[in-house]
């Protein structure tokens, strides 16, 4: 297993590459730059500026000097916040992003698996009809609707929780809901799926048989097999919690990474456009690994190589 | 945003007809001189949300090519002092701050996000599918390299590079589908390849390429028709995923442009004044919900009716 996830992690350092090489020309190549404004500047300032930079090298310079920069872990200075780096940004805005995701993903666990399970221990009845209505309506919500009505209704009507911003538990509660309702729904279909695959199965009725109760029959036996696809699907719903987060971070005013990507998007500050996509890429492939060993452990019938 | 992820996964291993049942059941079929395809019809016909679904979709997409010709008023006229106001009988849905009504913007807006749907779809096919095909007939190392790519690339953070294509190409509609479209073809591909795998070793195939037949015509007339189902399925389910996307990146403001609007845009700008003015963002986010579901429907009602192999998952 050690050895399985070393070469994975040495097989990051090829894929990272590509990302960083393909952002990087991407970037550059674009018509434009960072410091092109209405105005033209004097030719002096804007030659020290691009000096400060080393936008004034020959590209294959810039390249090397930022492939050695990332590799050191630092991801250079932000354009359009000059004083500060790309790598004070985000160890600004990445605890929040974090905790706003995690809450949604355990949103969309609880919820989903509970819903999930209900429904496939009920298959056709009224429960599994009700839940599977929402979750194809959960699906079919796009976040930046769902998010403005939640406030609506629970901090602008009812005034129960607050409005926008960051700092208590209860600014926390509408964004992970918004961010999590999708993936709940999803999650829901997944699991009721899983559960009416294992319930039929022979290990089930032995462990009926043997006169266990029913909640250790369902949560103990059926469970682990059950949520299997939701494992897997844990790696993709990360990658779109993410950027999911974007949208819900700007509807909330939470400040988190996402919020700032896509203000340096539209600033152009390529610097700060650049280190996010690497640090997300990095973020995500730990995550999937995390994933697949889970996976592993889950289903000894995997055999990890 | 691949939420659509572990359908590929499921896919891949079960092309193959798992329950003897089901195959008995098609050549039932055959002999009874119904085509497959008549068959799946008369499945989804039954399928009353897949036909309510495509009915509203039909409503929609008709009001949204006649738009020029039902809108009640040319879609930027503004009337500044009129502004805001609540649906009333001239303006069913209301108005937004400059006097425009809504139920005009809300159909012109129709019209940019079903032909952002329908295009960055058609560019997700034709990726999807060459590549898919190329991975699953070349099989051996290629293949696997051509997956481990996939592999890779389902897990990154997609948008942040559609984001960067937007910003570097210019916000216009063009480059929406292309980016759009560029990152949403890795489920169709590992899908077509699954379907290439087991079909490319079919007897019918090898017949055809015992009397000689070419390996690119071996795939268009033999292979594909044949994975035609599992491709439709995943393509309608595909069209939503883009749509949401669209209005996704309209509402960061990376999207469609002003005067222009489509859903998300108009999402946008109602979740800007939501406070005062509460339907402009409760109409064009009931049209995009509205829209959404049906496609969900319709494309579950195909997924059954046409993969009868395949469980449904509702």
């Amino acid at each position: 297993m050690l050895g399985y996830i070393l070469r994975r992690v040495a097989g990051f350092a090829p894929v990272l590459f590509v990302i960083v090489s393909l952002s990087f020309f991407m970037m550059h190549l674009a018509p434009g730059g960072p410091f092109d404004q209405e105005r033209a500047l004097p030719d002096q300032v804007r030659a020290n500026i691009e000096a400060r930079y080393h936008l004034d090298e020959p590209l294959w310079r810039q390249y090397l000097r930022y492939l050695g920069d990332v590799a050191r872990g630092d991801l250079g200075p932000s354009f359009r916040y000059p004083d500060r780096s790309v790598n004070e940004l985000l160890s600004l805005g990445f605890p929040v992003s974090l905790t706003l995701g995690l809450c949604a993903l355990g949103v969309a666990l609880a919820l989903g698996g509970a819903a999930g399970i209900l429904a496939g221990l009920r298959r056709n009845a009224f429960v599994d009809y009700l839940t599977m209505s929402f979750a194809l309506f959960g699906v079919s919500v796009p976040n930046f609707v769902l998010g403005p009505i939640l406030m609506l209704v629970f901090a602008l009507g009812l005034g129960w929780l607050p409005v926008a911003g960051w700092g208590s538990w209860r600014h926390l509660i509408l964004p992970s809901v918004t961010l999590g309702t999708f993936y709940a729904a999803y999650v829901a279909r997944l699991t009721r799926a899983g559960m009416l695959e294992v319930i039929g199965q022979d290990f089930i009725r032995t462990a009926r048989a043997k006169g266990l109760r029913e909640a250790t029959v369902i949560l103990r036996h059926a469970l682990p097999g059950a949520i299997l696809p939701v494992v897997t699907y844990l790696g993709p719903a990360s990658a779109a919690v993410l950027t999911g987060s974007v949208v819900v971070e700007t509807i909330f005013s939470i400040p988190g990474i996402g919020r700032y990507f896509v203000g340096s998007a539209l600033n152009r500050d390529y610097t700060m456009v650049l280190g996010t996509a690497v640090f997300y890429s990095v973020l995500l492939l730990v995550f999937n690994l995390i994933v697949d060993v889970l996976y592993a452990y889950l289903d000894p019938r995997v055999q990890v190589r | 945003m691949r939420h659509r992820a572990p359908n590929g996964e499921r896919r891949e291993g079960q092309a193959a007809p798992r329950d003897p049942q089901s195959a008995i059941g098609n050549r039932q079929s055959v002999m009874s001189g119904a085509s497959p395809w008549h068959d799946a019809l008369r499945r989804l016909r039954r399928n009353r949300l897949a036909m309510l679904g495509l009915l509203i979709l039909v409503g929609f997409v008709l009001s949204a090519v006649l738009a020029p010709w039902i809108a009640p008023f040319p879609f930027d006229r503004t009337n500044l002092q009129y502004g805001a106001k609540p649906p009333t009988r001239t303006h069913l849905l209301g108005t937004d701050e400059l006097g425009r009504d809504l139920f005009t913007r809300i159909l012109y807006g129709a019209r940019i996000s079903f032909a952002v749907g329908i295009l960055a779809t058609l560019v997700s096919l034709s990726i999807g599918v060459t590549y898919g095909s190329v991975a699953g007939s070349k099989g051996g190392r290629v293949d696997h390299l051509m997956m481990r790519v996939v592999d890779i690339l389902y897990g990154l953070p997609f948008m942040f590079f559609v984001i960067i294509l937007m910003v570097i190409f210019g916000r216009n509609i063009l480059n929406l589908f292309v980016a759009l479209g560029a990152v949403q073809w890795l489920t169709m591909a590992r899908i077509v390849r699954g379907q290439v795998l087991v079909l490319k070793t079919r007897e019918f195939v090898l017949s055809a390429q015992a009397v000689g037949a070419s390996p690119a015509r071996l795939l268009v007339r033999h292979v594909l028709p044949n994975a035609l189902g599992p491709i439709v399925v995943y393509t309608t389910l595909t069209v939503p995923a883009v749509m949401l996307e669209e209005a996704f990146l309209s509402f960061l403001g990376l999207g469609v442009q002003p005067p222009m609007a489509s859903w998300g845009s108009l999402a946008s700008e109602g979740a800007a004044a939501m406070e005062t003015y509460p339907w402009l963002i409760l109409f064009p986010g009931l049209a995009l919900t509205a829209t959404l579901l049906s496609l969900n429907f319709l494309g579950d009602g195909l997924r059954d009716a046409l993969d009868p192999q395949i469980t449904s998952r509702r």
